[in-house]
């Protein structure tokens, strides 16, 4: 098949636009999970800020992405390079199911549990660490699988604004009208969505409390 | 029967609880004596419940105090208050991810307990609760009802309290095993001599296990009787609770009180 052979011939450029790729969406959702996780807990633990978060988090998932790209160009330190622009913009669209799932996950501890560990005189810090966050561990992990598999498809688009990765094949086969060569930005795409879907989902088996 | 002189273990000095302008407990006063076992009979929202989430303050009051030892449980330090006492609550709350050992072993661990003297605690408790050796690495849903129940009085045992409070114990366990543990329950408190308040809506079990029996209707304390006492008293609400429950009654009076 000729895509195949394609991305043979090529495959020093596929390599290298994969690790871009791989760059923007490890970074992006590190950031998300290191701002979405405790805003989650903030969130089960305040009820009253909850709508606020989530409607911002959600207006902000509404933003076409290629448009998102577009708004942020002009910011001054972040227009200056591309990758850093498309790292802020994929760690805000990934915010929202991590956000989200750590909520339900914290709020989905049984409260007669809760109220045990109460009365025993655990500390707020104590409930947290040793029951919520590990009861709830399995539910933000499938929020941060949801937040990865997306990441990796928008990330295509970053390219559009010059942050590299697999896109670039895409846009270019585009402009090319070459099928082959956004079928060698798009499988790999693909196959990396599918990775990091087991990946943790893996993660999120191991980790499942009992 | 305990003196009446000595401080009572747990005081309510006219206590009241207000949720959104609704009393769920008007000016109770209350003593409970060391070693007694006061039993809380009373209808869902009687206001049962909230006086024992106000000895441990996950509920505080709107006004009044509650002493414990002689001391405003306000003057306490929260957590302290509540690792020196036992609590269990019907649905037992066993933290799911945690063995048997563990969950019993909670409260001693975080009191920084040696590791030796928790696992040498655990086996103590699980010998004292009727339960197998071999239980202790399993988690809570591989085991009964009565084997939770078991596993949630041991925790609340852990770290050696002088109150125990319990919501409804032995409530969801089919009537043998209620039974069985109620059994065990009074022998394991002839030998411990906790000060136990507990919450029941059975007439049958309050009259089995309580020394004294406080009833409540509708956030007030009605009357506080001994068993004995409960059954000839001509108190309207008292008489309604003897009837409704019948002659099932008359037998367990006497039992488990020598």
């Amino acid at each position: 098949m000729n895509v195949f052979r394609f991305i043979l011939q090529n495959r020093g450029q596929v390599l290298e636009l994969t690790g871009e790729h791989l760059w923007l969406v490890g970074l992006s959702t590190l950031f998300a999970t290191l701002i979405g996780i405790p805003l989650g807990i903030v969130i089960a633990h305040w009820p009253r800020l909850n709508k606020p978060v989530l409607a911002s988090a959600n207006i902000i998932q509404t933003v076409p992405s290629l448009a998102l790209f577009g708004f942020l160009l002009p910011v001054p330190w972040l227009g200056a390079r591309a990758d850093r622009l498309a790292i802020l913009a994929l760690t805000l669209y990934a915010l929202l199911p991590i956000i989200r799932n750590t909520y339900t996950g914290i709020r989905g501890v049984d409260p007669a549990v809760m109220e045990a560990g109460r009365g025993m005189g655990l500390t707020d810090l104590q409930l947290l660490l040793q029951v919520e966050l590990p009861l709830a561990v399995s539910v933000i992990l499938s929020g941060v699988r949801t937040a990865v598999v997306i990441s990796v498809g928008l990330a295509t688009i970053a390219a559009a604004i010059g942050a590299g990765g697999l896109g670039e094949f895409i846009f270019r086969g585009l402009a090319m009208v070459d099928n082959r060569v956004i079928l060698a930005g798009a499988v790999p795409a693909a196959i990396l969505a599918l990775l990091a879907d087991v990946g943790v989902g893996w993660l999120e088996k191991r980790l499942q409390p009992r | 029967m305990q003196s009446r002189a000595a401080t009572p273990v747990i005081e309510f000095r006219d206590v009241s609880y207000c949720v959104a302008a609704t009393d769920v407990l008007r000016s109770l006063t209350l003593q409970v004596h060391p070693g007694e076992i006061l039993a809380l009979l009373g209808r869902s929202g009687s206001g049962k419940t909230t006086t024992l989430k106000l000895v441990n303050r996950l509920v505080s009051p709107t006004s009044g105090e509650v002493l414990v030892n002689g001391v405003p449980n306000t003057d306490a330090d929260l957590t302290r208050l509540r690792r020196s006492i036992g609590y269990v609550i019907q649905e037992v709350g066993l933290f799911p991810h945690f063995s048997v050992a563990q969950n019993i072993g909670l409260v001693p661990k975080i009191e920084g307990w040696p590791e030796a003297r928790v696992r040498a605690r655990v086996e103590e408790l699980l010998q004292m609760t009727g339960l197998a050796p071999e239980l202790a690495s399993r988690y809570p849903h591989q085991l009964s009802g009565g084997q939770r129940q078991r596993v949630g009085v041991a925790r609340a045992l852990a770290a050696d309290p002088e109150i125990l409070l319990m919501d409804e114990p032995f409530g969801a366990l089919d009537p043998l095993t209620r039974d069985e543990l109620q059994r065990e329950f009074l022998s394991l408190q002839r030998r411990l001599r906790k000060t136990v308040v507990f919450v029941t809506h059975d007439l049958h079990e309050a009259m089995r296990l309580g020394s004294r029996i406080a009833l409540m209707e509708a956030g007030k304390l009605v009357t506080i009787l001994a068993p004995d006492e409960f059954l000839r008293s001509t108190d309207p609400w008292a008489a309604a609770y003897v009837k409704a429950f019948g002659d099932r009654l008359e037998s367990t009076a006497t039992e488990g009180k020598s």
